[in-house]
């Protein structure tokens, strides 16, 4: 297997503030490499920006953020997304086809990798040529998950990705994630719906206000 | 050349700034009072632009003294720029580079090849005409993108989240908003002669010059605006992303122009 470090990111002391109020406060946590690691929170508690500092979409008015050991203000940001891939709570297709969109992650991947990349994500192959834009939303938001496959990320940051999907394709859509940790990527999910951290993770962080509780280890054995 | 038109003759042309009170008059548009102050400030501006132009322009005069004509041209269309779209961030500076950049191509094309002789008397309108034509673009090129780059906020996002640095992240609208930008310049170019006559060659001929001399001049003056729209737009768009990005490729917050 890979030699996975046991701690992913490293949060020391973070604080972020936004137009005078403090959205992180102070937040301190080692959020492990295996698994599952689920927050959760209130809307308003910070857990967006929690996430968006782990691949610098945001960067911390105080404290500091490390990724495998090594603070993130030292990493190419470029590099670090590439090794720490997101989805987003909207799906965002890019104009084109589902081919089109995999291929902005990696221009040079051919056919077999995207169809592969399609499959991990539980989407028919077939899906390839068709306009992105056209996919009901459960599609949309595994595709957007298959694009971001295709850097081949260590760690994956998912920001409350099903909360617009219906029942079904949220299952599947938690599957596939508990698939994708099963073969080693690590995943940090931020959402609000209680029993789907129950049915997913691994460990579970509250946040509230800005501040972290100590998680719950090991809800899943 | 004699002048086609004395002071007696801009006199009765004051009859159609009257048409133009009278019908407001007539139908209750309760515009007369703004149409007169319309044409008495165009009337004392030109007037005033015309002596000092005289000044600037005198046979003998050293050509240093267009060139800060030009200058000041450059700061005011720039101020004017930031003015009409406040919601684009460091506007001034970039209308500032974008118009020098665009004098640099348009009138070292134009006077380093010797298509018109170097003197105040070519040089200003034509600084005048570039400057004039390319300040819409301009405006409309830095609106387009930061409209962009706020409302696609999400799918910048997605793209930088993939790894790609912020320019390539930023391609898609860029080359959006240069398209919408130059479109109707390149629009205007194609229907010259056939929609409407254009002011320097109606100009020119009014003023008594053989018609094809004035169509060659307006020529090179719709040219000389297509580079310069060009010119100004693409430094504007690409100054643009440099600074609604930081350096290590995150987009900075962009207000709703409301907000602004």
């Amino acid at each position: 297997m890979d030699e996975r470090p046991a701690v992913a990111v490293e949060l020391d002391r973070v604080t972020v503030v936004r137009a005078g109020r403090r959205v992180l406060d102070g937040v301190t946590a080692r959020i492990p490499a295996a698994g599952i690691t689920v927050v959760t929170g209130p809307s308003g508690a910070g857990k967006t920006t929690l996430l968006r500092l782990c691949n610098r979409l945001e960067v911390p008015d105080g404290g500091r953020v490390c990724y495998r050991g090594r603070p993130l203000d030292e990493m190419d940001p470029l590099e670090l997304r590439r090794r720490v891939g997101m989805v987003f709570q909207r799906p965002a297709p890019f104009p084109g086809t589902v081919a089109d969109n995999l291929a902005v992650a990696r221009p040079d991947a051919g056919t077999g990798e995207l169809s592969t990349a399609l499959e991990r994500v539980a989407l028919d192959p077939g899906l390839l040529g068709q306009e992105a834009h056209t996919l009901s939303g459960g599609e949309l938001q595994r595709m957007c998950l298959a694009r971001t496959l295709v850097t081949r990320p260590e760690t994956l940051l998912l920001d409350e990705p099903t909360s617009a999907l219906d029942a079904e394709p949220k299952l599947v859509f938690e599957a596939t994630a508990r698939d994708l940790a099963a073969r080693g990527i690590t995943i940090i999910w931020v959402t609000h719906d209680d029993a789907q951290a129950a049915r997913v993770a691994d460990r579970i962080y509250q946040l509230r206000d800005g501040r972290l509780a100590a998680p719950t280890e090991e809800v899943r054995p | 050349m004699n002048a086609p038109v004395g002071w007696a003759g801009l006199a009765v042309s004051l009859l159609l700034v009257a048409v133009a009170a009278g019908i407001s008059w007539w139908q209750r548009l309760g515009l007369q009072r703004q149409i007169l102050i319309a044409a008495a400030r165009a009337l004392v501006q030109l007037l005033l632009v015309g002596a000092a132009l005289t000044l600037v322009i005198a046979p003998g005069r050293s050509i240093w003294w267009s060139w800060l004509w030009v200058a000041a041209m450059t700061g005011y269309a720039a101020t004017v720029a930031r003015r009409r779209a406040p919601e684009v961030p460091h506007l001034l500076s970039l209308a500032l580079a974008s118009f020098t950049a665009a004098a640099v191509v348009t009138l070292g094309v134009l006077f380093g090849l010797h298509v018109f002789p170097l003197n105040g008397r070519t040089l200003v309108p034509i600084a005048g005409m570039m400057i004039g034509n390319s300040m819409t673009a301009t405006v409309l090129a830095g609106r387009l993108l930061t409209d962009e780059l706020r409302d696609k906020r999400d799918e910048v996002e997605a793209r930088l989240a993939l790894g790609q640095a912020s320019r390539q992240a930023a391609a898609p609208y860029v080359r959006a908003a240069l398209r919408a930008a130059l479109t109707p310049q390149i629009e205007t170019t194609k229907a010259t002669g056939l929609v409407f006559l254009p002011g320097a060659m109606t100009g020119l001929i009014l003023a008594g010059t053989a018609p094809l001399q004035a169509v060659l001049v307006q020529a090179v003056v719709m040219f000389l605006v297509l580079a310069a729209t060009a010119t100004t737009t693409v430094v504007i768009a690409l100054g643009l992303i440099r600074r609604l990005f930081t350096p290590d490729h995150r987009l900075v917050y962009l207000p709703a122009p409301a907000d602004s």
